[in-house]
């Protein structure tokens, strides 16, 4: 049995991030990863991180914008921890190697983003998130003492009899063989569920593995319903298109060529906060000013052709690569995309969940930073930040613990769980079908606009799915990177996922932020200032709780861009 | 809408049976992907076929494949492309070469790629103490050059694709050369002479290459690996002048000094030069070059015999006709006090396209 101090879930940016931390501070650590930790979905952040290094800016300016784009339901507390320390960690990074775009003095040069008040992303290119990624993976195989486990698939979170976390259960995809993990902390980091929804610009390894197993032991989920929309992500296939974009200065236009946001944030216009961007434009489409494809347009053409080549070279990849257009060019059709969790594992601002020597960190965690509307290059941030105190925190609280008593049990359980389904009868639907359905049906009733009868609709469809997913059949029979058994165990997470998302958008009987009702269009502070928590309660309905807001100098004002 | 053939490589090693192809039609609009065929199989046929996949966007660098027998990623090679270039529009598609194959078109990666990665120090050796309270101050160019590096997704098309590793599986190879290059012209680097020493003196190191450019034409990210390598061996001899066991110092100055002089390559100047220092019918080849020039001998007997070599050629090479144009190119590069890297962040895939470019820097406020 692989027995380590602290065991990270996931090695994107938070995964790694909480690694070198907790190495830092001294524990042996191991971190485990269903596929090789450079292949992480924190590559797709294209655009930024934020951070108020400049002297001009500072980090209340930043923290007030994020609350505000929050649309006041990020904890406030979390969000000036956040800020305060992300010079610091911007730092970092820097010094670790990372090929941040320096100005004409040879500092970090900086860009602008949406529903920032100051100009205060740095970027790499549009690939900051990849070089950061790449970076902390040089860093992970310099520090040689973290053991890593790379394509092995955890499939469930171990608890000693008093509840503490004790460790967890963990395929080898490589041979099929399931371990048995000790340790005295987990700490997930396994990113966020958008493959519940299709399209997304999420991976497909984007399943809420660790969200389904936090909600399986008991952790409750918090502000599920808050799922971002990206504005600028390509129709059908869904991928991203940075919003460094409008950062640069191209601009949104419908299809009788008038640059709408002018109606809907005339002060920032492109640049206001994403769910107001992707509102707008959905509008524009919902009432026929769109293209015939259900898209608006965006235009890049209005930026220098050189700030493009060193800018913005890897959406002129996508850009030629998936949809045949030079965006150098000529503008290209864009519409909302599924991007974002907000809500995730509720954690404190040192990552720990409910469950005692569990934390969680990133866009799995809701700590919340991000409330009802994440702000772009916040998430990057969010990541390194909480990563970061979260393997520190672990490390130093696991000091004197005794050694954790995982049960085989849970072990057994899990070779009998995954042996059921390898050799049961192929009488049930394909994991591609259920899937199918499942993306299908959030992209249509749990979107941008959303209502009481669709949302009951997507909840009798996502609970029909999560029983026809118990019987769903399997091709692989084999040990050897078995995806198919792997595919069937997420899809069950993801049911759980979405389930969870459905129940908090019924619940919360506003708009704000992301979740926008039509049945309540407006934001009601009075009822509804307030966070929704998801317990799982055995096999019946999850329970539903609420939690305060934190709010530590921000009162909630109308929200104008 | 289209029909196409997909056939893939398929390998169970728990059957204890060879690889084999396997034929399946998908129904896909041409400008999807290989992937998204290959999933449409996994969807409603078979989803025991392995492929690693995950953005579909070409950023993961997951899906290296080799489709009609070229290294490429399956997410971004389009399907109509694929049918166009392959026999009787069928679509073949292999696991990566140069690694060994775990199951279908899943590849060891940690075998051969990591741990070449691992053999170039890849990570940040920093010339000093990093600053308190603010970044390394390094001029922006520098930051843009490293980032054409920095933009590899670690997928392994260019491993797959080396015709060096071909013949040489000890190669250190383009990817992890071109990790290296992300350091030595990283300016924070602190250990640029010892990193270029040590991968010129290793006989698998940069001099291995052999400047087939596989590598260039298959990476999907245009870091060009190979313009990464000569870098490498630019700064080696250019910069810090390190001669090494394995003759590339000797031979670019032979390769260069031999065209300044003659225009085209006088083949037969070339081995000794490399090997010693001067003329060798003037005598001036150093005796440890002997060995070496001894040990070449069958190659030059080889182009004598099939004419490849003639004594003529040998010994008489002619100049061009208008070798001072030769000469005026060198001399406009020598009178450059600096070298110039040029890289796609800095002038684009065409830098004919720059007309009308404004020279605006970034806009900060």
């Amino acid at each position: 049995m692989p027995q380590h101090d602290v065991l990270v879930i996931g090695a994107g940016l938070a995964g790694q991030r909480a690694a070198l931390a907790a190495a830092e501070g001294g524990a042996s650590v191991a971190i485990i990863s269903k596929v090789h930790p450079v292949r992480s979905h924190s590559n797709a952040a294209q655009g930024g991180i934020n951070a108020a290094l400049d002297p001009q800016d500072t980090w209340e300016s930043h923290a007030f914008d994020t609350v505000k784009g929050s649309d006041y339901l990020g904890d406030q507390d979390a969000i000036e921890i956040m800020c305060r320390e992300a010079p610091e960690e911007l730092l970092e990074l820097e010094h670790w190697g990372v090929t941040f775009h320096r100005n004409e003095e040879g500092r970090l040069g900086k860009r602008a983003f949406g529903g920032a008040s100051a100009a205060r992303t740095y970027y790499v290119a549009d690939i900051t998130g990849q070089a950061i990624l790449h970076v902390l993976y040089e860093q992970l195989m310099k520090h040689e003492e973290v053991y890593r486990y790379e394509e092995w698939f955890t499939t469930a979170l171990v608890q000693d009899d008093d509840g503490r976390i004790a460790g967890a259960v963990t395929r080898n995809i490589r041979d099929g063989a399931l371990e048995l993990f000790s340790a005295r902390a987990v700490i997930l980091a396994t990113g966020g569920n958008g493959q519940i929804c299709d399209p997304t610009t999420n991976a497909l390894i984007c399943t809420g593995d660790g969200i389904a197993m936090a909600y399986r032991v008991g952790a409750p989920l918090m502000d599920m319903e808050m799922i971002q929309y990206h504005p600028t992500t390509l129709a059908g296939l869904g991928l991203l298109i940075t919003e460094g974009a409008r950062g640069e200065g191209a601009q949104l236009y419908n299809a009788q060529g008038e640059r709408f946001m002018e109606k809907y944030a005339p002060n920032k216009m492109e640049l206001a906060s994403r769910d107001v961007v992707s509102r707008a434009e959905q509008t524009e489409i919902n009432e026929g000013r769109g293209f015939p494809d259900g898209t608006v347009a965006l235009d890049v053409t209005v930026v220098p052709r050189k700030r493009i080549h060193e800018a913005l070279r890897e959406i002129v990849n996508v850009g030629r690569d998936f949809a045949g257009v030079d965006i150098t060019k000529e503008p290209i059709h864009i519409k909302p995309g599924n991007h974002y969790v907000m809500g995730g594992v509720r954690t404190d601002i040192h990552g720990q969940t409910s469950i005692p020597g569990l934390y969680a960190a990133g866009e799995c965690a809701c700590v919340s930073v991000h409330g009802g509307n994440r702000l772009g290059a916040n998430s990057l941030l969010d990541t390194l930040v909480f990563g970061r105190r979260s393997g520190a925190h672990a490390a130093h609280a696991i000091k004197g613990l005794p050694s954790p008593h995982p049960s085989r049990e849970s072990l057994l359980r899990e070779q009998e769980m995954i042996q059921e389904i390898i050799s049961r009868d192929r009488t049930g639907r394909r994991v591609s079908e259920i899937k199918a359905e499942l993306g299908a049906t959030m992209d249509k009733y749990v979107a941008v606009f959303r209502d009481k009868d669709g949302l009951n609709t997507a909840l009798e469809i996502v609970r029909r799915l999560k029983e026809e997913a118990q019987t769903v059949a399997v091709d692989d029979r084999g040990s050897v990177f078995n995806q198919d058994v792997l595919g069937a165990l997420e899809l069950q997470f993801m049911l759980d996922n979405a389930e969870a998302v459905v129940v908090s958008a019924i619940e919360r009987k506003e708009s704000r932020g992301a979740q926008f009702r039509t049945d309540f269009p407006s934001r009601n502070d009075e009822e509804w200032l307030k966070h929704i928590n998801l317990t799982r309660n055995g096999g019946a309905d999850p329970e539903v709780s609420y939690s305060e807001v934190t709010m530590t100098r921000w009162e909630p004002e109308e929200r104008k861009y | 809408m289209a029909d196409y053939k997909l056939k893939l490589r398929r390998f169970d090693p728990e059957s204890g049976n060879a690889a084999y192809w396997a034929d399946f039609d998908v129904e896909l609009p041409p400008e999807r992907s290989v992937l998204d065929g290959i999933l449409q199989v996994k969807d409603r046929e078979d989803a025991s076929i392995g492929i690693r996949c995950s953005c579909r966007a070409a950023i993961c660098g997951s899906c290296g494949v080799r489709i009609n027998g070229k290294s490429a990623l399956a997410c971004n090679t389009r399907i109509g492309d694929a049918a166009e270039r392959g026999r009787d529009g069928v679509i073949t598609v292999e696991p990566m070469g140069n690694m060994p194959v775990i199951k279908d078109l899943i590849t060891d990666m940690e075998a051969v790629h990591w741990k070449k990665i691992r053999r170039v120090v890849p990570w940040l050796l920093p010339k000093e103490e990093a600053p308190e309270g603010r970044e390394y101050i390094v001029p922006a160019e520098a930051m843009l050059d490293v980032t054409q590096a920095m933009a590899c997704i670690q997928c392994g098309a260019c491993v797959s694709a080396c015709l060096s590793m071909e013949v040489d599986p000890e190669f250190i190879g383009p990817a992890a050369l071109a990790k290296a290059y992300r350091f030595v012209g990283d300016p924070r680097d602190g250990a640029h002479e010892e990193r270029l020493a040590d991968l010129a003196a290793d006989e698998h190191g940069m001099y291995d290459c052999t400047h087939c450019f596989a590598c260039i034409e298959v990476c999907p990210k245009e870091v060009a690996p190979m313009s990464q390598i000569m870098r490498l061996r630019r700064k080696a001899t250019g910069d810090y002048g390190i001669k090494d066991d394995n003759n590339g110092y000797g031979h670019e100055k032979a390769f260069v000094g031999l065209i300044e002089k003659y225009g085209t390559l006088h083949e037969a100047q070339l081995l000794p030069r490399s090997f010693g220092q001067g003329s060798l019918i003037r005598g001036q080849t150093e005796p440890k070059a002997v060995k070496q020039l001894v040990e070449s001998l069958p190659t030059g007997v080889r182009g004598l015999r099939t004419g490849k070599i003639t004594p003529r050629k040998a010994l008489l090479h002619p100049k061009l006709p208008d070798q001072k144009q030769v000469r005026r190119i060198f001399k406009e590069i020598h009178s450059h006090d600096e070298r110039l890297e040029l890289n796609l962040y800095i002038v684009g895939e065409n830098p004919a396209d720059e007309e009308g470019a404004t020279a605006e820097g970034s806009q900060e406020s």
